[in-house]
């Protein structure tokens, strides 16, 4: 088969590969478990940069928990988890928080703070990190400027619960965008969204892609959203890379755990 | 066998929550003096908190002094001692009434409102997501709150007092011919500051408990939307609860310094 089958060795991390760029996010033999179930079970991923990555998986097979580590909300019970070339897990706090912001996080819900305007929202990230973005008191123009990134420049002023759920999306996506992160971790991004509307999100995700030379590694379990915007993929199955490949590869599988991955 | 299975189940469970009170009230100490400062937040929580909690602190408070003074003349006349009402409705209102029923008033308005606004916030990830920007949600969302819920609620309950001696004055100005500024004369005449500093003192610790039970339900609230609702429920339960515990500590120490 020209894919790999469950052996880690197989894909253990490189730093350099054929996509041509080093890599940005190293896992590897990542396990976590919540009591009694054991989540992750020895996962592997590298992400290059430059590269969409989509990892899938059911729902409950680990991968928002496998997201989350990423970006410290999670720690694992053991393994090691680079980004950027920084072992997350020895990091400081303030460390952590300067890493962060070259990494975006696009939630499954959007996770827009309610109390705030969507103007306020993207602003919120730059608190922390104005040197950074060089900017010193007026945060206008880069808010303006994610704002029609996404097509949503009018929305400004109005509330998160004055927007529809792919609006919401968007803007949740213009706010990850404000920081200029150099990696963008997509948590489900079109799920609970409509045909059309998740269209528009890949659309939007590909020319986000395009314009800023992110990587991105994409959560998902929607198979036309894999399709469409995957370079390479990673099928996790009981905590473990179970398959990786290319989409035409994986879909032409005949083993039946990565077959049920593509059926309609 | 399964009554003492649910017992021992029910007692380590109280245990738990007890040690992750007590873990969460030292994580507050641990920052609240580490910079960065959320000043305009907590100014912003200090406003809601108090401009929301006036309307109900007020009605409360009027009725809680009116019905307290009309309950009481029939029992003061009948010993002759209606004279004595300003300074025995003042004394208990400054020193228990006040203090203890707008503190309830404002664990069932605030401590709720927290409970499920930070709840809501943890079930769709808001928390995360300002973790992920680099802001420590705790000092922004936590700090503030418990800051607001301690800086506001004496103030809450000075003016709660207020309302209510207006209310008892109004009875007594109606029934029994004693004019407004006899009554409040009377009334601070009575008082002393050992009414008022450990009333005030006592306070400052309600709020405190208020912002701290709402923050520690809605922070760390199971996921789902009926966990938001649990969050905003035991909020309320825990931290009345609460109330009274702190209520008998600080009446049991002020007695001591009374007594020395």
């Amino acid at each position: 088969m020209n894919f790999n089958m469950t052996d880690p060795d197989q894909i253990t991390p490189s730093n350099e590969s054929a996509h041509g760029g080093k890599a940005v996010i190293e896992i590897k033999d990542l396990y976590k478990s919540f009591g009694d179930n054991h989540v992750l079970n020895g996962f592997n991923m590298t992400l290059l940069e430059g590269e969409n990555l989509v990892v899938m998986g059911k729902s409950g097979s680990g991968k928002s928990v496998m997201i989350k580590c990423l970006v410290g909300l999670e720690k694992p019970d053991s393994g090691t988890v680079k980004v950027l070339g920084k072992e997350i897990n020895t990091l400081d706090q303030q460390t952590l928080d300067e890493l962060r912001s070259d990494i975006g996080f696009l939630f499954q819900g959007s996770a827009l703070y309610d109390s705030m305007t969507v103007r306020e929202n993207l602003e919120f990230p730059m608190r922390r990190h104005k040197e950074k973005l060089g900017v010193v008191a007026d945060t206008e123009p880069l808010v303006q400027e994610a704002l029609e990134n996404v097509g949503l420049a009018h929305t400004m002023d109005l509330m998160p619960v004055e927007l529809s759920g792919g609006m919401k999306r968007r803007v949740a996506l213009a706010r990850t965008l404000i920081l200029k992160p150099k990696v963008i971790l997509y948590d489900e991004p079109t799920s609970g969204l409509d045909p059309i509307t998740s269209k528009e999100i890949i659309e939007l995700m590909r020319s986000i892609q395009k314009k800023y030379g992110t990587s991105s590694l994409i959560i998902t379990h929607d198979v036309d959203c894999a399709r469409v915007i995957s370079e390479r993929m990673i099928l996790l199955v009981d905590g473990i890379n179970y398959a990786e490949g290319t989409y035409s590869q994986l879909s032409q599988s005949t083993d039946s755990k990565v077959e049920a991955f593509f059926k309609k | 066998m399964d009554n003492t299975s649910t017992l021992f189940k029910g007692v380590k469970e109280f245990f738990v929550e007890i040690g992750d009170l007590s873990y969460f009230t030292a994580r507050f100490f641990k920052e609240v003096l580490k910079p960065p400062f959320e000043f305009k937040e907590l100014l912003r929580q200090c406003y809601q908190m108090g401009n929301r909690s006036l309307v109900l602190v007020t009605v409360t408070g009027f009725i809680i002094g009116l019905v307290l003074t009309l309950q009481s003349r029939p029992t003061l006349i009948q010993f002759g001692a209606v004279s004595w009402m300003p300074n025995m409705v003042g004394i208990s209102i400054v020193r228990e009434i006040g203090p203890v029923i707008t503190a309830l008033i404002c664990a069932g308005r605030i401590a709720s409102g927290i409970g499920a606004e930070l709840g809501s916030m943890r079930v769709t990830e808001q928390i995360d997501a300002m973790e992920v920007s680099g802001t420590n949600p705790f000092k922004y969302l936590v700090i503030t709150r418990i800051m607001a819920t301690t800086l506001m609620l004496p103030i809450l309950v000075i003016y709660g007092d207020l309302v209510a001696l207006y209310g008892s004055a109004l009875v007594e100005n109606l029934k029994g011919d004693v004019s407004f500024q006899l009554y409040f004369n009377t009334v601070f005449d009575a008082l002393s500051f050992a009414d008022l500093v450990p009333a005030t003192i006592k306070s400052v610790f309600f709020g405190f408990t208020i912002g701290l039970v709402g923050c520690y339900k809605g922070y760390y609230c199971k996921k789902g939307t009926a966990g938001v609702g649990v969050a905003a429920n035991t909020a309320v339960v825990m931290a009345s609860l609460l109330l009274f515990v702190v209520d008998f500590i600080a009446v049991f120490i002020s007695d001591i310094f009374y007594e020395l």
